[in-house]
């Protein structure tokens, strides 16, 4: 009788205990079962089990890098929809497109919502490296996070840019076909040099995209593969290394004496250490002194369950309900089906390529491989050609200097880029004044890499005049963030028919 | 007595050791190379670049032909027929015959008649492609197949 009586009480109890083998730690109440929940749970154990007041700040971190997460994931899940009924193929891809937009209930809104999050995804991204490179979180001991990010940026933009085509459609067509013959134009180089034959990266990159001579079913596929496979999956591994580095670093950065300017604990916190601590973690590694609990007191750490939960939570719906209404209001474009002979006119890339086709409209090289190349580097090296200590935690180091420099940055970076293209504009360049010119010398000489130089040696004078490195960063990096928003601005909404300039599309020319 | 110290400095073990991460790494080179040719077929799989663009009296003088569904123009002059590639150099977009030559619509290379190079960034002239006669009388343009500007087929 005894074993009946305890298989009735097994019955009774069974869903606790089952709850219980799922979940070892009791109701996050206590400071203890806070930290075991994130602690014990695979998904939540990325986070710290405690955080610092600093990193919950709205006004510091701006939630942009988690905007950049919760876009990646609207972008996963509506992903994995779409394939269900897309079909990369030259013939069924355009009409499967069509179909989830007029056929397939919901289907236009997931594409919408596929396509809304990928342009805040690239928003995100800039917006939060803008944000790290301000508030001087790329120093030591954050250097080779910095540069994971830019990988990430860069991975950012190569599945935006893979996912263009798969819709098959005029604009897609076109916008890949410009992409692919940028990989080619390091023959503008090869060529000039006569070394083409013999050597020809250009040609080779431009092979390994598209599989053929032109944009067709060989590359269609690549690029689908890159989108739903390699790219995310790139993507993913460096998301991890990203996050894990975050923690390792010491969390996000924050002031020296960010205890003292937060002051005690508000009311809401909740209260820290309310019992006995069980030891919840082991020694993982030999930190290094600037890791934020050697000799200090953990008075203005909160448990991460629940308040950086809840930030969390915030900024995912936040993401969510921006991405929903502009995909309940706006539609992503389809446009005709592809055409291979007929282009678009104006044929242009996505808007945040568009800086570089406008650079690209003197020099393919120049503007589609160099500059892109140089930018990336430069920003790789920032962390370990800056290496000056202080200003951590501050947007603009909390100075005065700073903001001064960042002005002063600012007006000379959209001054010299919009000069230049207004001289561009309206006096043409080289070929037009000595049309036997060679491309070589328009290479190396445009309004792009022109720009660049001037940007360069307007840093290099500031690292000399303020005798400051970190003053010397913020200049480039001010005045590459005006470059960007400027050509961005002018291949969007000034470029019409033959790349021409025109100040509103009303103007354009009947074609 | 160097040679023995130099034995004893790399050991049976550590040369055996070194051997086989040789082996291994020289294997796994060897392997690596070959898969890097995967993303290169030996045949591109293209439609045929060649296309008859008619008979040879019938090409138009002083004006160019756009050959329906290709990417050519042809036209004869006094030196015969010639044929001239309409994929702009500069970014691959189709260029359209303009009152001077021919302007690319997406970044606004200008070409002048013979296909060279007036304006705009494309890095080199128009292609001028190979023309051929079939059996049957009609001409050939093989877009696969570029020839140095000024080469024409002879009437």
């Amino acid at each position: 009788m005894e074993a009946w009586k305890d298989y009735v009480a097994s019955v009774k109890t069974l869903p606790r205990s089952v709850w219980d083998s799922l979940v070892r730690h009791g109701a996050p109440v206590t400071d203890r079962s806070r930290m075991e929940t994130v602690l014990q749970n695979l998904f939540l154990h990325i986070h710290p089990t405690r955080v610092h007041r600093w990193s919950l700040r709205w006004s510091y971190s701006l939630g942009l890098g988690l905007i950049c997460a919760a876009s990646f994931l609207l972008l996963l899940v509506t992903g994995v929809l779409l394939m269900f009924y897309y079909k990369p193929s030259t013939v069924l891809a355009y009409q499967s497109i069509q179909d989830i937009h007029y056929v397939i209930p919901s289907g236009r809104f997931m594409r919408n919502i596929h396509r809304w999050g990928a342009h805040i995804m690239v928003v995100a991204v800039i917006l939060h490296m803008a944000r790290v490179f301000y508030t001087s979180s790329y120093k030591k001991p954050r250097e080779m996070n910095w540069v994971f990010g830019l990988v990430l940026l860069v991975l950012t933009l190569g599945l935006s840019f893979s996912g263009y085509l798969l819709p098959w459609d005029q604009l897609a067509y076109w916008a890949t076909t410009i992409g692919a013959n940028i990989a080619q134009s390091p023959r503008e180089l090869t060529d000039a040099l006569g070394i083409t034959p013999y050597f020809d990266p250009g040609g080779f990159q431009k092979t390994l995209l598209l599989g053929s001579r032109s944009v067709g079913e060989e590359a269609l596929i690549r690029f689908y593969v890159l989108h739903i496979m390699v790219l995310p999956l790139l993507m993913v591994v460096f998301m991890g290394l990203h996050f894990w580095r975050i923690r390792k670093d010491g969390g996000l950065s924050r002031p020296e004496d960010a205890d003292e300017r937060l002051g005690p604990p508000g009311d809401d916190a909740l209260p820290v250490f309310t019992q006995a601590q069980k030891k919840s973690y082991g020694l993982m590694a030999v930190v290094r002194g600037t890791s934020p609990t050697v000799g200090r007191g953990p008075e203005n750490t909160v448990p991460a369950w629940p308040h950086l939960m809840t930030a969390e939570a915030a900024v995912f719906m936040f993401t969510l309900a921006i991405t929903v209404a502009l995909s309940f209001f706006f539609d992503a474009p389809l446009k005709e089906m592809a055409n291979p002979l007929i282009p678009e006119n104006p044929a242009k890339a996505p808007w945040y390529f568009l800086g570089l086709q406008e650079i690209v409209s003197f020099s393919a090289f120049a503007g589609g491989v160099l500059l892109p190349m140089l930018a990336l580097i430069g920003l790789g090296l920032i962390p370990y050609l800056d290496r000056e200590p202080g200003g951590v935690g501050y947007w603009l180091g909390g100075r005065d200097r700073d903001k001064r420099v960042f002005l002063q940055s600012a007006a000379f970076g959209l001054a010299a880029v919009i000069g230049l293209e207004a001289f561009a504009v309206r006096f043409g360049w080289l070929r037009d004044w000595f049309p036997g010119i060679p491309q070589i010398v328009i290479t190396l000489f445009n309004p792009g890499t022109l720009l660049t130089f001037l940007y360069v040696a307007y840093s290099v004078w500031i690292i000399r005049r303020e005798n400051s490195t970190r003053l010397g960063g913020i200049a480039i990096f001010t005045c590459l963030l005006a470059g960007f928003i400027i050509l961005t601005l002018i291949g969007t909404y000034f470029r019409g028919p033959n790349w021409g300039f025109y100040w509103s599309p009303s103007h354009w020319p009947v074609h | 007595m160097s040679a023995d110290d130099r034995v004893k400095e790399v050991g049976r073990r550590d040369l055996l050791s070194l051997a086989a991460w040789g082996a291994f790494c020289a294997s796994l080179a060897t392997a690596m190379i070959g898969m890097l040719r995967l993303p290169k077929p030996s045949v591109l799989p293209d439609p045929s670049l060649k296309g008859k663009v008619g008979l040879p009296g019938a090409i138009p003088e002083e004006e160019y032909r756009k050959v329906p569904g290709r990417n050519v123009f042809v036209s004869r002059s006094e030196q015969g027929v010639f044929a001239i590639s309409s994929v702009c150099t500069h970014l691959g977009c189709v260029v359209a015959p303009a009152p001077a030559g021919f302007n690319c619509p997406c970044h606004g290379s200008r070409f002048d008649a013979m296909g060279r190079v007036v304006g705009g960034p494309a890095p080199r002239g128009l292609d001028w492609l190979k023309v051929t006669k079939a059996p049957d009388g009609e001409l050939v343009v093989d877009e696969g197949e570029t020839v140095p500007p000024g080469t024409y087929w002879k009437v």
